[in-house]
């Protein structure tokens, strides 16, 4: 199979949380279209009736595993997973809303893939853990992650260095509160970042380094087999809605609702190793409330961006 | 979502009716030894702003309305307003009555779209509490029932997280998605641009607890600051003054919410067909769901169970217009884009009694006690009123 084209639609797959299934802008009435032919090349598919009844789609993502591509959607009622052409629903999880307290209405948010694992989180704090088999429907809830007591607001993945203690996932809530762990068949957690007050909307994971986006605007870098803070960006003067990673050079994206979007590079310092990072260029995407905003490839040449009330993907190249 | 979302939704919607239909009322103005039968008089206007409050506020109501629980969809909260206009001696016909609706929401959508933090929703809604009070400053019993209110909403909000808060506004903006009605004063101000987007400024105070942005720190591993550079943000933001107050009286500082009408500034709205899109947008679930008048619930009902002092003997209809002439207003309802025509709910009572015994014995069990109302059996009056619709 071949996983590049795939890659690259991931890439523009935003999955946008403020409003539901927006960042799709194509998930409305429970029906999803693989979208944006023109902007990677890829035909419209096929219409995936999602049989989500009563509420909408709240987020989507493709789950990159070793062996297949999951398309793994959250709504209220529970987390749905398909094939990643849509043709076939393989599993479906219903989000127990038994103890949800009656201040709060039951969600799922937050999906990555790790490993043979794909985590989802829940409105609970909890991170639901399922293993999932290299081909077929058989997949397990194999793990439930209890470590956070306010909703999951993200989940960030790289794929495992080698070692055995090497983070590979971070999970964050609306508390701000980040928790690094190694997957496996039971998620080790290796350390914990306390939030300040503020939720973290936004969380990545890449070579070793946390980026996390925050409700007052603020980018932090952290290390992530310490926990220790080593950037703080003072970058938007809003919350930040999203952030995005191309691995291949290092490149940060954040998108907020102070209608900005920035690029940033990460690198570490030649002398001790730490973090650094240097802006590399804003757009203001005027009178927009970002609420979802993705790179278009690995190497960050183009970005996409979606918006409260805008019908539209806005798609940015480099020139 | 966030379950505790409509008591905001509704009080707010609530403040910026009551800025609306004062200033109406103000602009219709008559001095009472000249005005004849059929005018507004000062009297008047104080009478419908004092009932419409005291209804809005009414105890019962407000407990109901502070309990955890999903926002009401469009029609039904509509509904619930339409009832809430016509809770005096006030008259308002399809058209004036769309038009305030929309410039209710149109209003309280941009509030909260610019609100600097999801927890300065809040100091929007005491803003328009805080103006509900000094529309009734001649009544001690009703401005009891505001503090009341104050109260609750402070008990229940104050101690929220930053992280509800950002659910409940996630809440309203969904709520609020995709309505582009362009509105008169905001044009003029330069709030709203001619495609019914509104401004989103990129300059001004930073949100308290946000830092203005263009710093970068670098840290080493025990803490320790060792580097400070700046990036051109784009934006031209200050750092926030001081944090507004929730206390009963205080300094809210942000001036969203507070009333921008006033009776040299007509209220006027052009119905936009905003993109061409907006016949794909998501619609209300078109498949008639029997339960749907069901969501209509006890809230509406308690509304709806508050008697209309019906215009009759020798009190005349008082009719009160949102456009400037009666034309206008025929006008404005031949004319209004299918899309935006709200669809109330009408409500066979009969049907709805029988199918539903559980609320009509709640029902039977809630005294509405109001001054000097008369009836002859409430369970008439309301029939009679659901058959007006």
């Amino acid at each position: 199979m071949d996983i590049r084209p795939i890659l690259k639609a991931t890439r523009l797959f935003i999955s946008s949380k403020q409003t539901e299934g927006r960042g799709l802008r194509a998930g409305y009435q429970g029906q999803l279209q693989r979208s944006v032919g023109t902007a990677c090349r890829h035909h419209l598919h096929r219409q995936l009736a999602a049989r989500v009844r009563g509420s909408d789609c709240k987020q989507i993502h493709w789950c990159v595993l070793p062996f297949r591509v999951l398309l793994v959607l959250t709504s209220h009622r529970g987390i749905q997973m398909y094939e990643s052409d849509g043709s076939v629903m393989v599993y479906w999880h219903a989000l127990d809303a038994g103890d949800a307290s009656l201040v709060q209405a039951a969600f799922a948010r937050g999906i990555a893939a790790s490993g043979h694992y794909v985590c989802v989180g829940t409105w609970s704090g909890q991170v639901l853990v399922f293993d999932i088999p290299t081909k077929g429907p058989n997949i397990v809830l194999s793990e439930e992650l209890a470590r956070h007591q306010t909703p999951i607001s993200d989940i960030a993945t790289e794929p495992a260095q080698g070692q055995d203690c090497v983070a590979d996932t971070v999970t964050a809530d609306d508390s701000g509160l980040l928790c690094v762990w190694r997957s496996g068949p039971k998620f080790k957690l290796l350390t914990q970042i306390p939030g300040f007050g503020v939720p973290c909307s936004s969380v990545q994971l890449w070579q070793g380094t946390i980026a996390a986006g925050y409700g007052n605007g603020q980018v932090r870098l952290y290390e992530a087999s310490t926990g220790t803070v080593h950037v703080q960006i003072d970058a938007h003067a809003r919350a930040i809605c999203a952030l995005d990673l191309a691995p291949e050079v290092g490149k940060l994206l954040s998108a907020a609702e102070d209608t900005f979007v920035h690029i940033w590079k990460l690198s570490r310092s030649p002398e001790d190793g730490y973090i650094e990072v240097e802006h590399c260029h804003g757009e203001c995407v005027p009178d927009t409330q970002l609420c979802g905003a993705r790179f278009c490839d690995p190497s960050g040449s183009s970005f996409a961006v979606t918006g409260y009330d805008v019908a539209e993907i806005l798609r940015f190249s480099s020139i | 979502m966030s379950m505790r979302t409509l008591p905001l939704l509704f009080l707010n919607l609530g403040g910026e009716m009551l800025y609306i239909l004062d200033q109406r009322l103000r602009a219709q103005n008559i001095p009472g030894d000249k005005a004849r039968k059929d005018e507004w008089t000062e009297v008047d206007r104080k009478r419908v702003m004092n009932d419409i409050i005291s209804t809005m506020f009414n105890q019962k109501f407000m407990d109901e309305l502070f309990k955890p629980q999903e926002l009401y969809s469009k029609k039904a909260l509509r509904t619930v307003y339409d009832r809430l206009a016509h809770a005096s001696i006030m008259r308002l016909n399809q058209a004036s009555m769309d038009k305030l609706y929309d410039l209710m929401t149109m209003a309280f959508k941009y509030q909260v779209l610019l609100c600097p933090r999801p927890k300065d929703v809040l100091l929007v809604t005491l803003n328009h509490l805080d103006a509900i009070k000094g529309l009734i400053q001649d009544s001690p019993t009703i401005l009891h029932q505001v503090d009341k209110t104050f109260r609750q909403l402070t008990d229940i909000y104050g101690g929220l997280s930053a992280g509800e808060f950002q659910l409940i506004r996630q809440t309203l903006l969904i709520f609020f998605q995709d309505l582009h009605i362009r509105v008169s004063i905001f044009l003029k101000d330069k709030v709203q641009n001619s495609s019914g987007r509104f401004v989103l400024p990129v300059s001004g105070p930073v949100p308290w607890g946000t830092e203005v942005p263009g710093l970068i720190r670098t840290f080493n591993n025990k803490g320790k600051e060792v580097k400070r550079t700046e990036f051109k943000h784009g934006g031209s933001y200050v750092a926030a003054p001081k944090e507004g107050s929730l206390e009963l009286y205080g300094d809210r500082v942000l001036k969203l919410g507070t009333n921008m009408y006033s009776v040299n500034r007509p209220v006027e709205t052009h119905m936009s067909a905003a993109s061409k899109n907006l016949a794909s947008q998501t619609q209300e679930s078109i498949v008639p769901n029997p339960l749907a008048k069901e969501e209509l619930n006890l809230l509406a009902r308690l509304i709806g169970g508050m008697e209309i002092q019906k215009p009759s003997g020798p009190e005349p209809g008082f009719r009160l217009n949102l456009f400037t002439t009666d034309e206008e207003e025929e006008q404005a309802a031949l004319t209004r884009p299918e899309e935006l025509s709200y669809k109330v709910i009408n409500i066979q009572a009969t049907q709805d009694q029988q199918t539903n015994q559980e609320l009509v014995r709640i029902m039977g069990e809630f005294e509405i006690t109001d001054q000097s109302r008369q009836s002859s059996s409430k369970g008439d009056d309301w029939l009679a009123m659901m058959d007006e619709l």
